[in-house]
């Protein structure tokens, strides 16, 4: 667990360093084929390290945000403060904030760049549709996330994910609606028809690469939190049979987004089968999690 | 010459490192520990309210007070470890039995301050169980470190000593007194 934790910091700050870099690197493209120039990539560097300082601080609150999540009152919701409470102590962690969001969907995620900023967020349908021990088995494994650091890492990815996928939109935009410099620098036509053609590429294919990048991160994670958090609950069942109901409602989560399904216990974003969403899928095969679970 | 000065380095630094791991465990165990008696103290605190308002429905079912109220005082004066034990297991089974007794009684079940307090007593009772396991965890970590090496050399010189399980088998094995 130790591993866990020191090797999510390092990726991390890995994931920091090469999304400034990726972005930078896509500035350069851009100053070198655009009229630009150098102010391209600074422009960018600025951006890219603006947002990544950024969203290491408020990253949890911008994606508490966007899943309109509201802080939960304990009065309110006295079970899932004792589970959160008791789970947090068999954690070793403090307890985290706590808040709700009001769909019939049943989900959960947890964000924080450290265990003592963090937060769980728990739908309405997840508290009206599982019983005690599955609601503690969810818990279980969102404290682990929190325990391990993912939630650093995850969240992280939600903002630069975005930012990346900002960034390439602006370009794309510039490229269709002008700023092309009219004559090639230093006489190289074709070296300046090559940049151009490699700068659309990419500008094409970075969202892209951005998804690859939270996927590769994020699914061998969905595995370990299903493995801790049963450590912490002693009960893999629970978790089980809540993965089970949860997969099995149908209903899409409103407030759920490509950017934040990665959050989320279960993928948010139903009705997409098929082998490519498959190969594109930021979780495991719910089937595969049980059966791991029931395994233990 | 650099080489051996190197070596001496790297070897205080690991001691130091080590040693402070150590360290760093059994103040987690310490601190585990004090989780448990945390949480306890909190289910005892519950008590006056609880029987105050089971009272009001189910004023003569006096042998149930009586069971909670002398657990709840033995677990008061309770001076060693083990008595502290056995007073509250007592209390746990007294408090099954007050539980057991309130089905008879739908107008106390429906009662909203009970059902909180039946509540608040499930949410301690079950942080009561993961604070013991927090703690056992803590401490199968720390035996880990000090019995395996290199670091139980550490472990041995400044003499770390052997830290026990919490066992609630050993607990329930005492003897229970039953009084009628």
């Amino acid at each position: 667990m130790w591993e866990q934790i020191s090797s999510n910091k390092v990726k991390s700050g890995f994931l920091v360093g090469i999304f400034i870099i990726f972005v930078v690197f896509l500035g350069w493209l851009f100053g070198r084929t655009t009229v630009w120039g150098p102010a391209a990539p600074i422009l960018a560097a600025v951006i890219a390290g603006g947002a990544a300082w950024g969203s290491y601080y408020n990253s949890d609150r911008m994606v508490l945000a966007i899943s309109r999540a509201k802080p939960a009152e304990k009065e309110d919701h006295p079970h899932l403060y004792h589970s959160v409470e008791g789970l947090a102590i068999a954690a070793g962690i403090p307890t985290p904030k706590l808040y709700i969001i009001d769909d019939t969907a049943p989900n959960a995620f947890a964000t924080g760049r450290n265990p003592e900023h963090a937060a769980i967020a728990v739908t309405t349908g997840l508290l009206q549709k599982l019983n005690r021990v599955e609601l503690e088995g969810v818990i279980g494994h969102e404290m682990s996330h929190i325990a391990n650091y993912d939630t650093l890492l995850m969240t992280l990815t939600v903002v630069m994910v975005g930012t990346v996928a900002l960034v390439s939109d602006w370009m794309l935009r510039s490229f269709l609606w002008g700023g092309r410099r009219r004559k090639s620098s230093s006489g190289g036509g074709q070296v300046g028809m090559v940049l151009l053609v490699v700068a659309l590429v990419l500008a094409v294919l970075s969202p892209l690469i951005a998804q690859l990048i939270k996927l590769a991160i994020s699914r061998r994670r969905e595995f370990l939190a299903d493995a801790n958090g049963a450590l912490l609950t002693r009960y893999p069942e629970g978790l089980a049979s809540a993965l089970e109901t949860i997969s099995s409602d149908r209903e899409p989560l409103e407030v759920a987004n490509k950017a934040t399904a990665h959050l989320y216990i279960l993928n948010p974003l139903k009705g997409q089968k098929g082998a490519f969403n498959k190969l594109f899928s930021t979780h495991p095969p719910m089937e595969q999690r049980v059966a791991l679970l029931r395994e233990m | 010459m650099i080489i051996i000065l190197a070596l001496i380095v790297v070897i205080i630094a690991w001691v130091i490192i080590t040693y402070n791991s150590l360290i760093q465990f059994r103040n987690r165990i310490e601190n585990a520990w004090s989780q448990i008696d945390v949480q306890l103290k909190r289910r005892v605190d519950l008590i006056p309210n609880l029987i105050e308002t089971v009272k009001g429905y189910a004023g003569h079912e006096k042998e149930v007070f009586q069971k909670v109220t002398e657990a709840r005082s033995a677990l008061q004066n309770a001076k060693s470890v083990g008595a502290n034990a056995e007073a509250n297991n007592m209390l746990t089974g007294a408090l099954k039995t007050l539980f057991a007794v309130a089905e008879a009684y739908p107008e106390l079940k429906a009662n909203e301050n009970f059902m909180m307090l039946q509540e608040e007593l499930a949410g301690v009772e079950s942080k009561i169980a993961y604070s013991r396991q927090f703690y056992n965890d803590t401490v199968l970590k720390y035996d880990n470190k000090r019995e395996m090496f290199p670091s139980n050399v550490i472990a041995g010189m400044f003499s770390f000593k052997e830290r026990e399980y919490f066992e609630i088998e050993e607990a329930e094995k005492g003897p229970v007194k039953v009084q009628f």
